[in-house]
């Protein structure tokens, strides 16, 4: 009774139990309350003003975009999205190329990061020993705290000419071989393009997907994975027959955050993928993502038109990441809901 | 469970080879697993094994004393260091008064009403947005109305990126106190602010300073929000309303050059970054820790 006369005075929970406050407290207290209520009041407009903020803030980002972009939208209209050309001395342009590099990188980044991922999550939730789960697990988050640049420089330095010199020469002799995806990997191998940027944005995303996978995996109920080793189920057919079919929403969503990783990483990108506005078959070929293409031109852009242009693409971006991470937050936070609900 | 293990004791030639697959299958997925997580340790220490290497080789006194060279001089990174501390200073106490009192909306006044939950979401998604989109909004609305870079503009970006940092774990940390703590300083006669203030807010500064070193761990790496925003200087300067020498942009400069002794400088650079954001986040990790164990 009396935390509930206490709570009473929380706001929003104050006008339901307001009538058996008014009766059990005399005087005093109520002129206390009284004398701190537009204090109160002020506080809690004060901080829902800098939440707003927050909110407006993808709004203002969103509407300057659109607005600074507006020119090159209404000159090239629709066909910016799936011409071509990048010019800047004709002042045609058409982001087709770096949109195109900006998801055939990430899918890749997709491609080897989602197994890994899976794999280590798996690996600490199911059999690392308990006195390596936290260290293994913290190594794993400072993988994604390391800066991107930091990885670029990496990429460019130390990976690239690596990659060239032995495994682009040695995907080209086996599976270059092959019909149909052979022509993905033939091409220069000097170890700058679009499956370098691939491979390196696979191992930023991985700590991301990893730590989201780990703790989903962690909410399985004990009794149902008991259960299933119970009846003398392997480890491996627990997790792929029990903990992934709970979890899959939160799995996917897991992914999904990593994909919008994967589509706006700029300097680890920009460093490797080689520059060039083109749309090649073979995956060692140069090409340019939506970031690298700002990282590197942006500040040189001196035509409106061409500054308008490559605004555009940041909108495209932005607005890709958005429903790529919206769909990532829903589907996680469906999973967290259902969480009460199945146990 | 005895008629289990009967069973099994006598297996069919059918079911001792549907045993033997099962195990063969568990044993191979394992061993990726394994493999998985050797992988990403493998690039943990292989990144980093490269940058000591590196970036210790390149540190010396004279990149804490000279400013940036031309190239095909002497140099350091006096000026980078300092301009990075300045716009990473300054974007900590822009982000870090707005994310605790947004964090508090949420947690406090907010709740379940549709205010905080349309909030809660957008600084999820935030909290992930490309930075470099964010570099080019503060461009748009600051650098290009003002008509020149400046530090200031770099704060912005940063902090832009920082407050939903701040206010995820402001918020998470206050759901953290027992009711009965506010409920007791309610009922001393203390005023809703006081109570969040000097009682709520207070008894989890361990986690709100873990999520403000953890803002600061995130924008000190940052570069893509620089490029358009603070750009580069190639001299000593304090001045926020001018262009300022930051490390991550001297890092993408120097590196993409074809200059020596600039990837040199370079490398000295990144070790400096990397020491710094690893540092604050064991830092954080620690501070969180110990006030969880508390």
């Amino acid at each position: 009774m009396i935390s509930q006369a206490a709570s009473a005075r929380l706001p929003g929970t104050m006008s339901a139990d307001l009538p058996t406050r008014d009766r059990r407290d005399p005087q005093p207290p109520v002129r206390h309350a009284g004398a701190g209520r537009w204090q109160d009041k002020l506080f809690e407009h004060t901080t829902r003003f800098f939440a707003l903020l927050v909110l407006a803030s993808l709004l203002g980002i969103l509407l300057a975009l659109l607005i600074s972009a507006w020119p090159a939208l209404q000159k090239f209209g629709l066909g910016f999205f799936f011409t071509n050309v990048w010019n800047p001395v004709t002042s045609s342009f058409g982001g087709l190329a770096p949109i195109y590099g900006t998801l055939v990188t990430s899918f890749i980044a997709l491609l080897i990061g989602v197994p890994v991922s899976f794999g280590i999550a798996l690996f600490l939730t199911e059999m690392c020993p308990a006195s390596l789960k936290r260290p293994l697990g913290t190594a794993v988050e400072l993988l994604a705290a390391v800066p991107s640049i930091i990885y670029g420089m990496w990429g460019l330095f130390v990976f690239a000419p690596l990659f060239g010199d032995y495994v682009q020469p040695l995907l080209t002799a086996t599976i270059g071989k092959l019909p149909i995806i052979g022509a993905l990997f033939q091409g220069a191998p000097n170890g700058i393009g679009i499956l370098t940027a691939g491979i390196i944005l696979s191992v930023m995303i991985i700590p991301f997907v990893a730590s989201v996978m780990r703790d989903v995996f962690e909410i399985v109920p004990p009794v149902l994975k008991e259960s299933a080793y119970g009846i003398g189920a392997t480890t491996w057919e627990v997790v792929w027959n029990i903990v992934l079919p709970y979890t899959k929403v939160g799995v996917i969503g897991g992914i999904m955050l990593g994909l919008g990783r994967a589509l706006g990483e700029t300097m680890a990108v920009t460093f490797v993928i080689g520059n060039a506005y083109r749309i090649s078959a073979g995956l060692f070929e140069p090409g340019n993502s939506i970031a690298s293409s700002l990282a590197n031109e942006f500040n040189e852009a001196a035509d409106p038109i061409h500054r308008a242009s490559l605004i555009a693409l940041g909108l495209v971006l932005f607005v890709l990441t958005f429903i790529v991470l919206a769909l990532s937050r829903m589907l996680i936070a469906q999973l967290a809901k259902g969480e009460g609900k199945r146990t | 469970m005895i008629t289990t293990a009967a069973a099994t004791a006598t297996p069919t030639p059918a079911s001792a080879a549907l045993y033997r697959r099962r195990l063969r299958t568990n044993r191979i997925n394992l061993v990726l697993s394994m493999a998985a997580m050797a992988f990403g340790m493998i690039f943990l220490l292989w990144i980093l094994v490269i940058l000591f290497g590196k970036g210790f080789a390149a540190l010396s006194p004279t990149l804490f004393t000279q400013t940036t060279p031309p190239p095909g001089s002497e140099g350091g990174l006096a000026n980078a260091i300092f301009g990075s501390i300045v716009i990473v200073a300054a974007a900590t106490f822009i982000s870090t008064p707005i994310g605790i009192m947004a964090g508090i909306y949420l947690a406090e006044f907010g709740k379940d009403g549709w205010i905080a939950r349309v909030t809660r979401f957008i600084n999820d998604i935030l909290l992930s947005a490309p930075s470099i989109v964010i570099g080019l909004f503060v461009y748009t609305v600051y650098v290009a109305p003002v008509q020149h870079f400046s530090g200031w503009a770099g704060s912005i970006a940063l902090a832009l990126i920082a407050v939903p940092v701040v206010v995820r774990t402001t918020e998470n940390m206050l759901h953290l106190v027992p009711a009965s703590l506010r409920e007791a300083a309610v009922a001393l006669g203390a005023p809703m602010w006081k109570v969040i203030l000097m009682v709520t807010l207070r008894a989890v500064r361990g986690g709100v300073v873990t999520g403000i070193l953890l803002a600061v761990a995130r924008i000190s790496g940052e570069t893509a929000p620089l490029l358009f925003t603070a750009l580069n200087n190639q001299f000593w300067s304090g001045d926020m309303n001018a262009p300022m020498a930051n490390l991550p942009v001297v890092i993408f400069q120097f590196a993409m050059s074809p200059y020596e002794d600039w990837k040199t400088l370079a490398w000295g650079a990144a070790l400096l970054i990397t020491l710094t954001v690893l540092v604050l986040n064991i830092l954080a990790r620690t501070l969180f820790h110990q006030s969880a164990t508390r």
